[in-house]
C-alpha cells in the first residue's frame, strides 16, 4: 500500500522539477519557432551563462559590492555575455548556413556545442561553483493531514514561480510587441517575412538573444539547485523528451511536457524502480517520449504536420 | 591529362554498369587496396617507420578501420533512408555485449520452467556476425516509430534506445557474466584456429571486415534496395505514390545498417578495445559517428572513410600540436582548446561545404578531368 503522503511528496517534487526541465526546453523551442533550428547548444548556453553569473558575482563580492548590487551587476554581466553570444552565433554560423536542411543546422549546433563548452570553460574555469541565489531549504506541509507532512524544497516553489513569470513574459513579447510579431512571421516563412521588410538577422538574433537569457534564468536555478559546472549540459539532453511530448513549436507545450516529463520519471523512479532496478530515470522521459511519438507524432501541443507532393 | 575517360569505349551493360567505370579510378583504388592489404603489413613487418610501432596500428588505424564500419552503418540509414539516428552507439553496444554473451556461452535458467536455455561458447567469427544479427532485430524494432514520424522528431525517438541501452549495459549484469566491476573481458580472438593477437593481424582481420561491408553495402545501394531508400530520402510520400513500402524500405535501412553497426560494434569491443565499459558506447560515440557521416558526405560509401579518418584523427593532431610547439599551456587549457578548434572547424566545413568531403572530392575529380584548362 502506497501512503498518499509519499505519493503526493513525490509527485509535486516531480512537477517541480518538471518545471525546471521546461526552463531548459523554452529556449529550444523559442529558437525552433523562429529559425527552424533544433538547437543541441542550449545546455551548454546554459553552462556558460550560469559560469559568467557565478564568476562574475564571486568577483564583486571580493571587491567590496554590497550583495544585492553584486547580484545585479553580475546577471547584467551574463546578459551581456548571452548578447555577444547570440549575435556571434547568428552573425558566423546560422547566418551563413541560412537555407541549409535541418540536419546540417543542428550538426552546426553542435559544432557550437564544443565552441562554448570550451570556451566558457577557459574563460571563467571549469570547477563546479555553488550559486547562492535563491533559499534551498524544505517546507512541510499539511503535518496535520498526513504524518510527516509533505516535503517541498523552497528552491523548486521559486523555479515554478519564475517559470510562470518567463512564459507570461514571453507570452506578452510575442502576442504584443512589434519585435514579436515579426518574430511569428519569421517563423511561419522566413523568405515571406524578408519580402515584406522584417530585417531577418535581426530577428534571429533576437531569437537567439531570448533564448540565451532563458538559458540565464535556467542557470540561476539549476546553479542554485546542484552548483555551476560541466554536468550542466546534460540538461539539453533531458530537455528533448521534454520538447517531443509537448510539441517541438508550442511554449505552453514546453510547460506542460516539463510537467510530464518530471512528474512521470519520478513517480517511475520511486514505485517502479525499485521493482526493476534503480536508475530508470536516465531512460523513462525518452521511453515516455517515443510513446507519446507513437501516439501523436506532433507531440501534445505540436502544430499538425501537413504534408504535400 | 592523367584523367581522363576518353577512349574507354564501354562494349557491354556490364562494363557500362560497373562500380568504377573509369579506369583510373579502377587503379587508384588497387593500389589503395594494394597498400592497405600488402604495403602496410609488408612495412610493419620490417619496421619501418612509422609502421615499425605499434602506436599508428593501434591508435589510429584500428580505430579508423571500425568507425569507418560503423559510419557506413550510420551512412545506410541517414545517408541513403534519410532517416536520422541518434542511437547508432546504443546499436554498437548492442552488437559488443550480445556477441560477448555468445562468444562467453549464455545460459537462461527458465526457473518456472525448471528448464534452461543453454548455449555453448561459439566461434568468435560467428558471435561477431550474430551479434550484428541482433542489433538488426532490436534495430527493427526501434525502426517502427519511423513509420509516423520523420527527421528531429526520429532523432529523439533514437535517442530513447541510446539511453535505454546505456542503463541496460549498466544494470543489467546479465549482460556483464555478473562482472563486479562491470567492465567485461572479450574472449581470446580464435579464427578458424587461427589466434589474432598481434596489432598487425587485428589490422588485417578489421580490414578483411571493412572491405568485404564496403563491397556489400556499394552494391546494395546500388540496387534495387538502395533505390527504394533514396526515393524514401527523397520524398517519401511521392515514393509512396510510385510503389515503394515505406515499411519494407525503412526497416531493411534499420536492419542493414544496425547489422553493419552492430558488427563494428563486436569489433570496436573485441578487437580494439578488448575489455570495455558501457561507457565506451556512450551518446558522444553517436554523435561522433553522425558526424563523419555528414562532414564525410551524406550518401557516400567513400566519404564514410574521409569523414571517419577527419573526425578521428583532428583531436589527435589537435593534441599533438601544442606538444610540438612547446606552448607552455596547462593541460586542462589544452583540452578546452581542443574543443574551441574542433567545434570552429565543424562549423567551418558545415558552412563552406555542407555536403561534405564527398563533394569535395568530386569537384576536385571534375577539375581534374579538365585540367590543364580551367573549363
Amino acid at each position: 500500500m502506497i501512503a498518499l503522503g509519499q505519493f503526493l511528496e513525490v509527485l509535486i517534487g516531480g512537477l517541480m522539477s518538471g518545471v525546471l526541465y521546461s526552463l531548459v526546453a523554452l529556449g529550444f523551442v523559442l529558437i525552433f519557432k523562429a529559425s527552424g533550428v533544433f538547437n543541441f547548444a542550449q545546455g551548454a548556453m546554459v553552462l556558460l551563462a550560469g559560469l559568467a553569473l557565478v564568476r562574475s558575482l564571486d568577483l564583486l563580492v571580493a571587491w567590496g559590492f554590497p550583495v544585492w548590487a553584486a547580484i545585479i551587476l553580475g546577471i547584467g554581466f551574463a546578459a551581456v555575455i548571452m548578447a555577444i553570444t547570440a549575435w556571434l552565433i547568428e552573425r558566423f554560423v546560422i547566418g551563413p548556413l541560412v537555407n541549409q536542411d535541418a540536419l546540417t543546422l543542428f550538426m552546426s549546433t553542435i559544432g557550437v556545442t564544443f565552441i562554448l563548452e570550451g570556451a566558457a570553460q577557459m574563460i571563467f574555469g571549469s570547477d563546479a561553483y555553488p550559486l547562492r541565489l535563491f533559499p534551498t531549504d524544505a517546507w512541510f506541509l499539511f503535518e496535520n493531514l498526513f504524518p510527516g507532512g509533505i516535503l517541498v524544497n523552497k528552491l523548486d516553489v521559486w523555479g515554478g514561480f519564475i517559470a510562470g513569470i518567463l512564459v507570461a513574459g514571453l507570452a506578452i513579447f510575442f502576442e504584443r510587441t512589434k519585435t514579436g510579431r515579426a518574430l511569428r512571421a519569421v517563423a511561419d516563412d522566413h523568405l515571406a517575412a524578408q519580402s515584406v521588410g522584417i530585417p531577418i538577422s535581426w530577428i534571429w538574433f533576437v531569437v537567439w538573444l531570448a533564448a540565451g537569457l532563458v538559458a540565464l534564468v535556467a542557470a540561476t536555478v539549476w546553479g542554485t539547485k546542484l552548483g555551476v559546472q560541466f554536468s550542466i549540459t546534460f540538461l539539453a539532453l533531458k530537455a528533448l523528451p521534454v520538447l517531443i511530448i509537448g510539441g517541438l513549436t508550442s511554449i505552453p507545450g514546453a510547460i506542460v511536457g516539463g510537467l510530464i516529463v518530471g512528474a512521470g520519471e519520478k513517480i517511475a523512479e520511486v514505485f517502479l524502480g525499485s521493482h526493476i532496478g534503480g536508475g530508470i530515470e536516465y531512460w523513462f522521459a525518452y521511453v515516455l517520449a517515443l510513446a507519446v511519438l507513437l501516439v501523436r507524432p506532433q507531440g501534445l501541443f505540436g502544430e499538425r504536420i501537413i504534408e504535400r507532393i | 591529362m592523367l584523367y581522363r575517360e576518353a577512349g574507354q569505349f564501354k562494349t557491354t551493360y556490364a562494363e557500362d554498369m560497373a562500380i568504377f567505370p573509369i579506369r583510373q579510378d579502377r587503379i587508384a583504388l588497387g593500389i589503395l587496396l594494394g597498400i592497405a592489404f600488402i604495403g602496410v603489413p609488408l612495412l610493419a613487418d620490417f619496421d619501418i617507420w612509422p609502421f615499425g610501432s605499434d602506436y599508428l596500428l593501434r591508435a589510429i588505424l584500428l580505430p579508423f578501420l571500425i568507425l569507418a564500419l560503423a559510419a557506413i552503418g550510420v551512412n545506410i540509414l541517414v545517408g541513403y533512408c534519410g532517416q536520422i539516428s541518434l542511437g547508432s552507439g546504443a546499436f554498437m553496444a548492442i552488437g559488443a555485449y550480445s556477441a560477448y554473451k555468445l562468444g562467453t556461452g549464455v545460459h537462461i535458467p527458465l526457473t518456472w520452467l525448471d528448464f534452461a536455455i543453454s548455449i555453448p561458447p561459439l566461434p568468435v567469427l560467428l558471435a561477431i556476425l550474430l551479434g550484428g544479427l541482433t542489433a538488426a532485430v532490436v534495430g527493427i524494432l526501434f525502426g517502427i516509430p519511423s513509420l509516423r514520424i520523420k527527421g528531429l522528431y526520429l532523432a529523439v525517438a533514437t535517442l530513447a534506445a541510446q539511453f535505454f541501452f546505456d542503463w541496460v549495459f549498466l544494470r543489467v549484469s546479465w549482460f556483464t557474466n555478473y562482472a563486479p566491476s562491470g567492465s567485461v573481458n572479450a574472449p581470446t580472438l580464435d579464427f578458424f584456429g587461427l589466434n589474432v593477437g598481434t596489432p598487425i593481424e587485428r589490422y588485417m582481420l578489421c580490414l578483411i571486415f571493412v572491405t568485404a561491408f564496403a563491397v556489400l553495402v556499394k552494391n546494395l545501394v546500388r540496387g534495387n534496395l538502395g533505390r527504394q531508400w533514396m526515393a524514401i530520402r527523397d520524398m517519401d510520400i511521392a515514393a509512396e505514390l510510385i510503389g515503394i513500402r515505406p515499411l519494407y524500405a525503412k526497416l531493411t535501412a534499420f536492419a542493414v545498417s544496425s547489422f553493419i553497426i552492430g558488427v563494428a560494434g563486436a569489433l570496436w569491443a573485441f578487437v580494439y578495445l578488448g575489455s570495455w565499459e558501457p561507457l565506451a558506447f556512450s551518446i558522444d560515440r553517436s554523435l561522433q559517428l553522425l558526424f563523419m557521416v555528414i562532414i564525410g558526405g551524406l550518401g557516400s560509401i567513400m566519404g564514410s572513410f574521409v569523414g571517419a579518418a577527419f573526425i578521428l584523427i583532428l583531436p589527435i593532431l589537435l593534441n599533438l600540436i601544442p606538444t610540438q610547439l612547446g606552448v607552455p599551456l596547462s593541460t586542462e587549457t589544452i583540452t578546452h582548446l581542443e574543443f574551441i578548434i574542433f567545434g570552429s572547424l565543424i562549423c567551418f566545413l558545415l558552412i563552406k561545404e555542407p555536403h561534405g568531403f564527398a563533394r569535395l572530392i568530386s569537384i576536385g575529380k571534375e577539375k581534374l578531368r579538365l585540367w590543364p584548362f580551367p573549363y
